[in-house]
């Protein structure tokens, strides 16, 4: 069979131009961080990584990747549920709402927290006259990460589950099935990689957002520094291989959920061949 | 009018959970998106229509304006070339090491935008590894337009890869068949033929890139310098207001990339829903 871009020079030229492009644009950038991290050698990329700001920053950021991804995980297994087994007026609305942070800068999604709940905002006297801090604290970090990330999980299941149909939910109600057991037992085991790379890449954004913390943040040294914005701190310091130290461990997560998702994409086709 | 969809609900539907699973959802939606945004509508609504015209038209503002539009821009058309490049040699060859590259073209999403941008900067600045070798040519990238538009190019790179991608993995193997057969020459037939099919994925794509684009703040502060009128993005202006307590002045610029950034995804999505039957390769 004959196809388009077939000659041997045209297929050369373009494979050439993709790999040195790609090797340029995308893998340069990665080893750079490497070799930035590691310029002065390992005994002095130990002791950046056991400073005890950036081994702050790396516990906060576990904090509020942990408090974030189960909140958007149930979310978007709700939402996913509710708009792909039931038609009700508002159903593409709601589906366009949850695209808003998507669409919405970062810097902007900090603003309208900071105008909810700063000291000058709605909610700002009422939080201040009880003496609860959210903003410029990790409460606010978690908000802000809650709102950039709430996308991703209910993206994954919905075009999915939409696919599948609801024929084999509904054959379960016939047998008698309780809610819970139906989702346990028939909707999960379908749903299980689209979930799982729903919280991956949840996981990836929560752990490495930047704009929307940064804006709600304050940026109190060893208090509410992410890892992202440790890096920037220690960047703006002039102190590049301690910015790049940190860097790197969010790069080893970045390659991390590349690994996991190629793993993922694997086996869903392994699969498709093998029925 | 809950209750009445509720009681409808249970009159009609086979499964359970729907009054729950609409509790949560509506709860989640009004407390973490539209309660936030409504925020900005109540600061906006204390400026007059003056105050308001006079704090989005204020000259640095423009001219962050035209810098954010013209290095998106430029990223989108980057990203539209290149990402038709790796998804044709993705899709249509096989070559060592394909599998490293498809999995590499993902990590501008995987990559926190702070670490992309300290890194770019590193590397473009005159003492970096790029920057180094372009300096003696007389080719400055960091602190210019054109770094910024780079540092947009790559948090975008994939969104066209991804679009099109699928639809030249779906395409029916007669179409450019055809078009040999009839002794078309390569570049010929893929511009009459095959580009048609994948225009609306291409444009999709580039949209989405451009969006993106535009709304970039970490991978794109580090680079830019942020010099006045000249290398300030627009969401760096809203940034910079926010640390001089301007929230009136930052939010009627926000209201503006807001808008802009919804306006475009409404019009990308009308644009994808003419031609959904294409973007799944001719197949309904």
């Amino acid at each position: 069979m004959v196809r388009i871009g077939d000659a041997p020079g045209v297929r050369r030229t373009l494979i050439v131009a993709a790999l040195v492009l790609s090797a340029l644009f995308l893998l340069l950038p990665l080893v750079a961080i490497f070799a930035q991290a590691l310029m002065s050698g390992l005994d002095v990329y130990w002791q950046n990584l056991s400073d005890q700001y950036t081994l702050a920053a790396i516990g906060l950021t576990l904090l509020v990747t942990l408090l974030t991804v189960p909140v958007n995980l149930v979310f978007g297994v709700f939402l996913a549920w509710l708009v792909t087994r039931f038609t009700f007026p508002g159903r593409r609305l709601l589906q366009t709402l949850i695209d808003i942070p998507f669409a919405v800068s970062p810097v902007v999604a900090g603003l309208v927290y900071l105008l909810l709940y700063g000291r000058n905002g709605w909610l700002g006297g009422w939080l201040d006259a009880h003496d609860i801090q959210i903003m410029f604290a990790w409460p606010g970090i978690v908000l802000v990460t809650i709102f950039v990330t709430c996308p991703f999980v209910a993206r994954e299941l919905i075009p999915l589950m939409q696919a599948q149909g609801a024929r084999e939910e509904e054959a379960a109600v016939t047998l008698g099935a309780s809610g819970w057991t139906i989702f346990r037992r028939v909707t999960l085991p379908k749903i299980r990689h689209a979930l799982l790379y729903g919280v991956i890449l949840t996981n990836a954004r929560a752990v490495g957002e930047f704009g929307a913390v940064s804006v709600v943040a304050g940026a109190i040294r060893g208090q509410t520094n992410t890892l992202p914005l440790q890096v920037e701190q220690l960047y703006q310091d002039y102190n590049t291989v301690g910015a790049f130290t940190s860097a790197s461990l969010l790069a080893m997560l970045a390659l991390l959920t590349l690994a996991a998702k190629a793993a993922l994409e694997w086996r869903a086709a392994r699969r498709e061949t093998a029925t | 009018m809950i209750a009445k969809i509720l009681t409808r609900g249970h009159q009609r539907r086979v499964l359970p959970g729907f009054g729950l699973s609409l509790g949560v959802s509506l709860t989640f939606v009004s407390l973490v998106l539209l309660l936030p945004l409504t925020s900005l509508v109540g600061q906006l609504s204390t400026l007059s229509l003056s105050q308001y015209v006079f704090l989005i038209t204020d000259p640095r503002v423009m001219a962050s304006y035209g810098v954010t539009l013209l290095a998106a821009a430029v990223a989108a058309l980057f990203n539209a070339v290149f990402g038709l490049l790796m998804a044709w040699v993705l899709v249509r060859y096989e070559f060592p090491g394909k599998r490293l590259v498809d999995a590499l073209m993902d990590l501008p999403f995987a990559l926190p935008t702070a670490v992309a941008g300290v890194t770019l900067a590193t590397l473009y600045s005159s003492s970096g590894w790029m920057g180094g070798l372009l300096a003696p040519l007389g080719i400055d990238i960091a602190y210019t337009w054109v770094g910024i538009a780079l540092a947009m190019a790559f948090t975008s790179i994939p969104f066209v890869v991804r679009t099109v991608q699928p639809v030249l993995e779906d395409l029916p193997a007669e179409v450019d068949e055809a078009a040999v057969t009839l002794g078309a020459a390569d570049g010929h037939a893929f511009r009459r033929v095959l580009l048609p099919y994948l225009w609306p994925a291409l444009v999709t794509g580039t949209g989405l890139a451009f969006v993106r684009s535009l709304g970039e703040f970490g991978a794109v502060i580090f680079i830019a310098g942020g010099k006045p009128y000249e290398t300030e993005i627009t969401s760096l202006m809203i940034f910079v207001k926010l640390q001089e307590y301007d929230y009136a002045g930052a939010s009627a610029v926000a209201s503006i990339v807001l808008a802009t950034s919804l306006m475009l995804l409404l019009i990308i999505n009308l644009w994808q829903g003419r031609f959904i039957k294409r973007l799944h390769g001719g197949r309904p």
